[in-house]
């Protein structure tokens, strides 16, 4: 175990009340008595569906195929019926609905056919196919498909493996590192050679002593893994922190990892990877914690799809709680709807009450003190951020680089002034995302307009161009069958006379019933 | 004399920079007029011919011209008006007719009615319908303005406009800030 070799600027120090869970064992949650499957992931299309209503289902069977590139499979957590694939309140803090494969468990438990996945003698690409089709995408909070964060497995040189969680209250990962290292490191291995990197760097937050003695442990004789302790200081394990912490490289906006040679990936997802790989299990359950205003604090493996309801009533919330944030405090969101099945990305539910999370204070207006700017992890300037996006001047907001804004909340943490900064800073990415996504639309229909006004314009001109030269044509065989050669009108005259008698003589066929046996087949 | 070579160099300085002035202008001349480009960005580009010009283009051109109003674009909605009363320097109206913003909606071809007459192809302005004579038409969702230029042309009336399952944007945060004196 070393120190961190570089470090961030910024950060906050919040109270973590991580002592709560983090001597809790992860122990299995108890089968619900109904599963809502959600379909896609948060924000992206919905997966192309395989099953039907009314079908039995075995556990670890698929139930949607990815529908595009940004796309992972999604399988069945446990054995039962399929009572019906349809519209369900999402884990989202708009209560948007989604597609949700509603699973009655039979409590069977009974495994769909799986084997051990051989990395060894498989392609590059049918290896990360294995992970699109086990559904692996990024348990720390994004839910971002892993195959598409490896590459082409030439490009990253190290792999950052994300065991800070910095957030205050979670402890599921630091249980998983306690309980699970050997598996997670096995899961870094694999998901190293598949990135073709060299190099494993684990970064964990140096209050988790017990982590990361159990990962260090576990990671003797593994020569290409070292073990870094990260300052406790929010948001050290944010992706593009973390990086900067253990290699240096700083990452700017719309750029990925592996231009810079390096991925960063969660110890959930590579404990899942592993699963997947070794045992062929897919995705289907996932470690959270149960904390907050509750009476048993908890660690529980979980089903995906379990209701928010049901895993709640596990760590039995006091009286007084108002709401439940999934996620933690600083990035996670109040949930409006508890009937919300636990998604991939859920690593934590806190049960709030207003005597943990005081409601905030009435907000009065920036003065631009800048404690914002010195909070900010990612060298922004919030309060310039702020007033421009109050201000709706959506140009402006690039060139001072919102898209960089990871939305940790530090600089909402600090204010003095109590702003609602991160609601602006959300509220003008949608703003410009829908802004742009409008005028791209607008340009392809200009474009599909344009193409058309010319195709109509251009076969005008053929058709003139033509009827033209048949006239041509027609007006030289009548000279050639001895018509007198006239000029301008009279031409014109012996063309229309032609044309009727070529009229009369066609109407003179229809009247005449044609012979049955020149009809052709019908089909 | 001084009076002379005085008037001589202004004469010869204007005849040159004159000549310079008409040079560029013929070197650097702008094709078509730049603004009605720029206007044209604005609109929505849906070429649903309600502002009464055949086209986005059209009617742009005519805005800068003179010749129409610029809250003549129902699909524009409110913050088109805006927008080219800011390019225009013009005074914000409110949108013609009922002035409402109407949800965007698409347009769907029952499947069971559609008897592949291909009217509705010849009426899309940006080639959203797919089909063939006799063969089942399709609308490509992702094409289609929802401009509605097929629905009127279809002999047995099976377009419908569907809505576009509304977007969720994260809301503008209002919130009341704390009173000195309460």
């Amino acid at each position: 175990m070393q120190p961190a070799p570089y470090s961030f600027p910024g950060g906050i120090h919040p109270e973590t009340h991580k002592a709560l869970t983090r001597e809790a064992a992860i122990a299995p949650a108890p089968l619900p008595a109904q599963l809502f499957v959600p379909l896609q992931e948060k924000g992206r299309a919905p997966g192309r569906i395989v099953v039907r209503a009314g079908e039995r289902v075995l556990k670890g069977q698929k139930l949607a195929e990815p529908a595009d590139a940004l796309g992972a499979a999604m399988h069945a957590p446990t054995s039962g019926e399929v009572r019906a694939i349809a519209p369900h309140p999402l884990a989202q803090a708009d209560g948007g609905e989604g597609l949700c494969a509603h699973i009655v468990p039979d409590g069977k438990e009974e495994w769909t056919p799986h084997a051990p996945f051989d990395l060894q003698s498989a392609t590059h690409e049918a290896a990360l196919r294995h992970l699109r089709d086990s559904g692996i995408v990024g348990l720390g909070g994004a839910a971002f498909p892993s195959h598409i964060k490896l590459g082409d497995g030439h490009q990253i040189h190290t792999l950052v493996l994300n065991g800070a969680e910095c957030e205050p209250w979670i402890t599921c990962d630091e249980r998983l590192m306690r309980e699970q290292a050997t598996a997670i490191l096995r899961g870094a291995q694999i998901l190293a050679q598949l990135a073709g990197a060299a190099e494993i760097r684990v970064g964990i937050e140096d209050n988790k002593p017990e982590a990361l003695a159990a990962m260090e442990v576990a990671s003797a004789g593994q020569a290409n893994v070292q073990v870094f302790s990260v300052p406790t200081r929010y948001p050290a394990g944010g992706e593009k922190q973390l990086i900067e912490s253990l290699t240096g490289i700083r990452i700017p906006a719309g750029r990925y990892g592996p231009q810079y040679g390096v991925q960063c990936f969660n110890v959930g997802t590579a404990h899942a990877v592993a699963r997947a790989i070794d045992h062929g299990e897919p995705l289907i359950s996932r470690v959270v914690t149960l904390t907050g205003a509750v009476r048993r604090p908890a660690n529980v493996e979980a089903l995906i799809g379990t209701p928010i309801a049901d895993l709640l009533a596990l760590a039995e919330p006091e009286n007084n709680v108002t709401r439940t944030l999934l996620g933690g405090p600083m990035m996670g969101v109040a949930l409006p709807n508890l009937a919300a099945p636990l998604p991939k990305h859920g690593n934590c539910l806190i049960a709030a009450s207003d005597a943990l999370f005081p409601p905030r204070p009435a907000p009065s207006p920036c003065i631009r003190c800048t404690a914002c700017a010195q909070a900010c992890p990612q060298r922004l300037q919030p309060f310039e951020l702020y007033w421009f996006a109050h201000a709706r001047a959506f140009d402006k907001l690039a060139r001072y680089r919102l898209f960089d804004c990871i939305e940790c909340g530090a600089c909402a943490w600090v204010c003095p002034a109590n702003l609602p900064l991160v609601d602006y800073y959300r509220f003008a990415k949608d703003a410009i995302r829908t802004q742009e996504r409008e005028r791209r639309a607008a340009d392809s229909a200009r474009e599909r307009f344009e193409w058309r006004s010319f195709r109509l314009a251009r076969e005008k001109e053929e058709k003139a161009a033509r009827l033209k030269a048949r006239a041509a044509e027609t007006l030289s065989q009548m000279n050639n069958e001895g018509a007198p050669p006239d000029a301008g009108s009279a031409d014109k005259q012996a063309l229309i006379a032609a044309a009727v008698a070529r009229a009369a003589a066609q109407k003179a066929a229809a009247e005449t019933p044609p012979p049955p046996t020149e009809e052709p087949p019908q089909p | 004399m001084g009076i002379v070579l005085a008037t001589l160099v202004v004469v010869s300085l204007a005849a040159l920079l004159g000549g310079a002035l008409g040079l560029a202008a013929v070197i650097f001349r702008v094709e078509g007029d730049p603004l009605v480009e720029r206007i044209d960005a604005i609109l929505p580009q849906t070429q649903c011919g309600q502002c009464g010009f055949p086209g986005c283009k059209a009617y742009a051109s005519a805005i800068a011209e003179g010749r129409a109003e610029i809250n003549l674009c129902p699909p524009g909605g409110e913050a088109g008006v805006r927008a080219l009363a800011d390019l225009l320097g013009r005074e914000f109206k409110p949108l013609a007719g009922d002035g409402a913003d109407k949800p965007k909606t698409i347009a769907h071809i029952d499947e069971q009615q559609c008897i592949g007459c291909t009217l509705c192809i010849q009426a899309c302005p940006v080639d959203a319908i797919a089909g063939a004579a006799k063969q089942l038409h399709a609308v490509v969702p992702q094409l289609c303005t929802g401009c509605e230029l097929c629905m009127s042309p279809c002999p047995v009336e099976c377009i419908h406009m569907q809505a576009v399952p509304a977007a969720r944007p994260w809301p503008y945060p209002v919130f009341a800030l704390k009173q000195e004196n309460a």
